[in-house]
């Protein structure tokens, strides 16, 4: 057994587990610390299969300041009809795990159908080339710079955007 | 025993749907955001491994575009979530319905 199954299944299984556990707490900051622990077990997988940009930016921007959001605005809100939020029909859960479960069976199917493995193997210096901020940079400030600037223009539409919707009405 | 591409796609689509039925199975408005978050970073996940299994930057840039709008989306979305909080208390998204006729 070597490292990368090694950490291929530490990592992966605490993915699965914390997103599980995220739907199902009842108290919704315990999920976002669940989510948390999800968005860092990514990171590592991210690290496995040599991402490295990718997966400092996950922890980054994801696990620092996406859900710090999520947490800054749970503290703020704190709705007085708790109960009513846990009054879920028990049909709807039925239904959703079917649906779920229908989904997952087909993506099997398919992934193992089209058995991309057969195709693809992995060539880890082309892969460790492709996950430096280097290669990243360079096709990022060259062939899609016009998608670059556009995402910095986004963000400032969604800061803005952000500010008008939260702030107080005075008339 | 070697990690195969299937591997990571299979993990990816699994919490895809933990999130999706998250989405379905909760009434909290927050919870379901975090829930959107979970399958977008699933999606994640899936184009990373490809870009890794193809030794193509291609992938991971698509991811840095996926981080940038989900920030966007989640700054957005919250403040709709406070601005509805403060005209109907509630964040609960069953009866959040001024919308539907």
């Amino acid at each position: 057994m070597n490292l990368e199954v090694f950490l291929f299944f530490v990592f992966g299984i605490i993915a699965a587990v914390t997103a599980v556990l995220m739907i199902t707490r009842r108290n919704p900051v315990i999920s976002a610390l669940f989510l948390i622990l999800n968005f860092a077990a990514l990171a590592g997988l991210y690290i496995t299969l040599n991402a490295q940009f990718i997966a400092v930016t996950q922890i980054i921007v994801y696990a620092g300041a996406i859900m710090i959001l999520f947490l800054f605005v749970l503290m703020l809100l704190r709705p007085d009809n708790q109960k009513k939020l846990f009054e879920l029909n028990p049909k709807t859960k039925i239904f959703a795990m079917i649906i779920a479960f229908v989904v997952f069976v087909q993506l099997v199917y398919m992934i193992f159908f089209a058995g991309p493995s057969a195709n693809i193997t992995q060539d880890v210096s082309k892969s460790v080339e492709a996950g430096t901020i280097e290669s990243i940079g360079r096709e990022l400030f060259t062939n899609y710079i016009v998608p670059f600037e556009a995402a910095g223009f986004l963000l400032l539409a969604a800061t803005i955007g952000a500010l008008v919707l939260a702030k107080k009405k005075f008339d | 025993m070697i990690i195969t591409i299937e591997y990571y796609l299979i993990l990816s689509a699994f919490m895809f749907l933990v999130g999706v039925t998250g989405v379905l199975i909760n009434r909290n408005a927050i919870v379901v955001f975090m829930s959107i978050e979970l399958m977008l970073n699933s999606a994640n996940l899936t184009l990373v491994t490809f870009s890794s299994f193809l030794g193509n930057s291609i992938g991971q840039l698509f991811v840095f575009f996926v981080m940038t709008v989900a920030a966007a989306e989640a700054a957005v979305g919250l403040a709709i979530i406070i601005a509805i909080f403060r005209n109907k208390l509630t964040v609960n998204i069953d009866e959040i319905n001024i919308l539907k006729w």
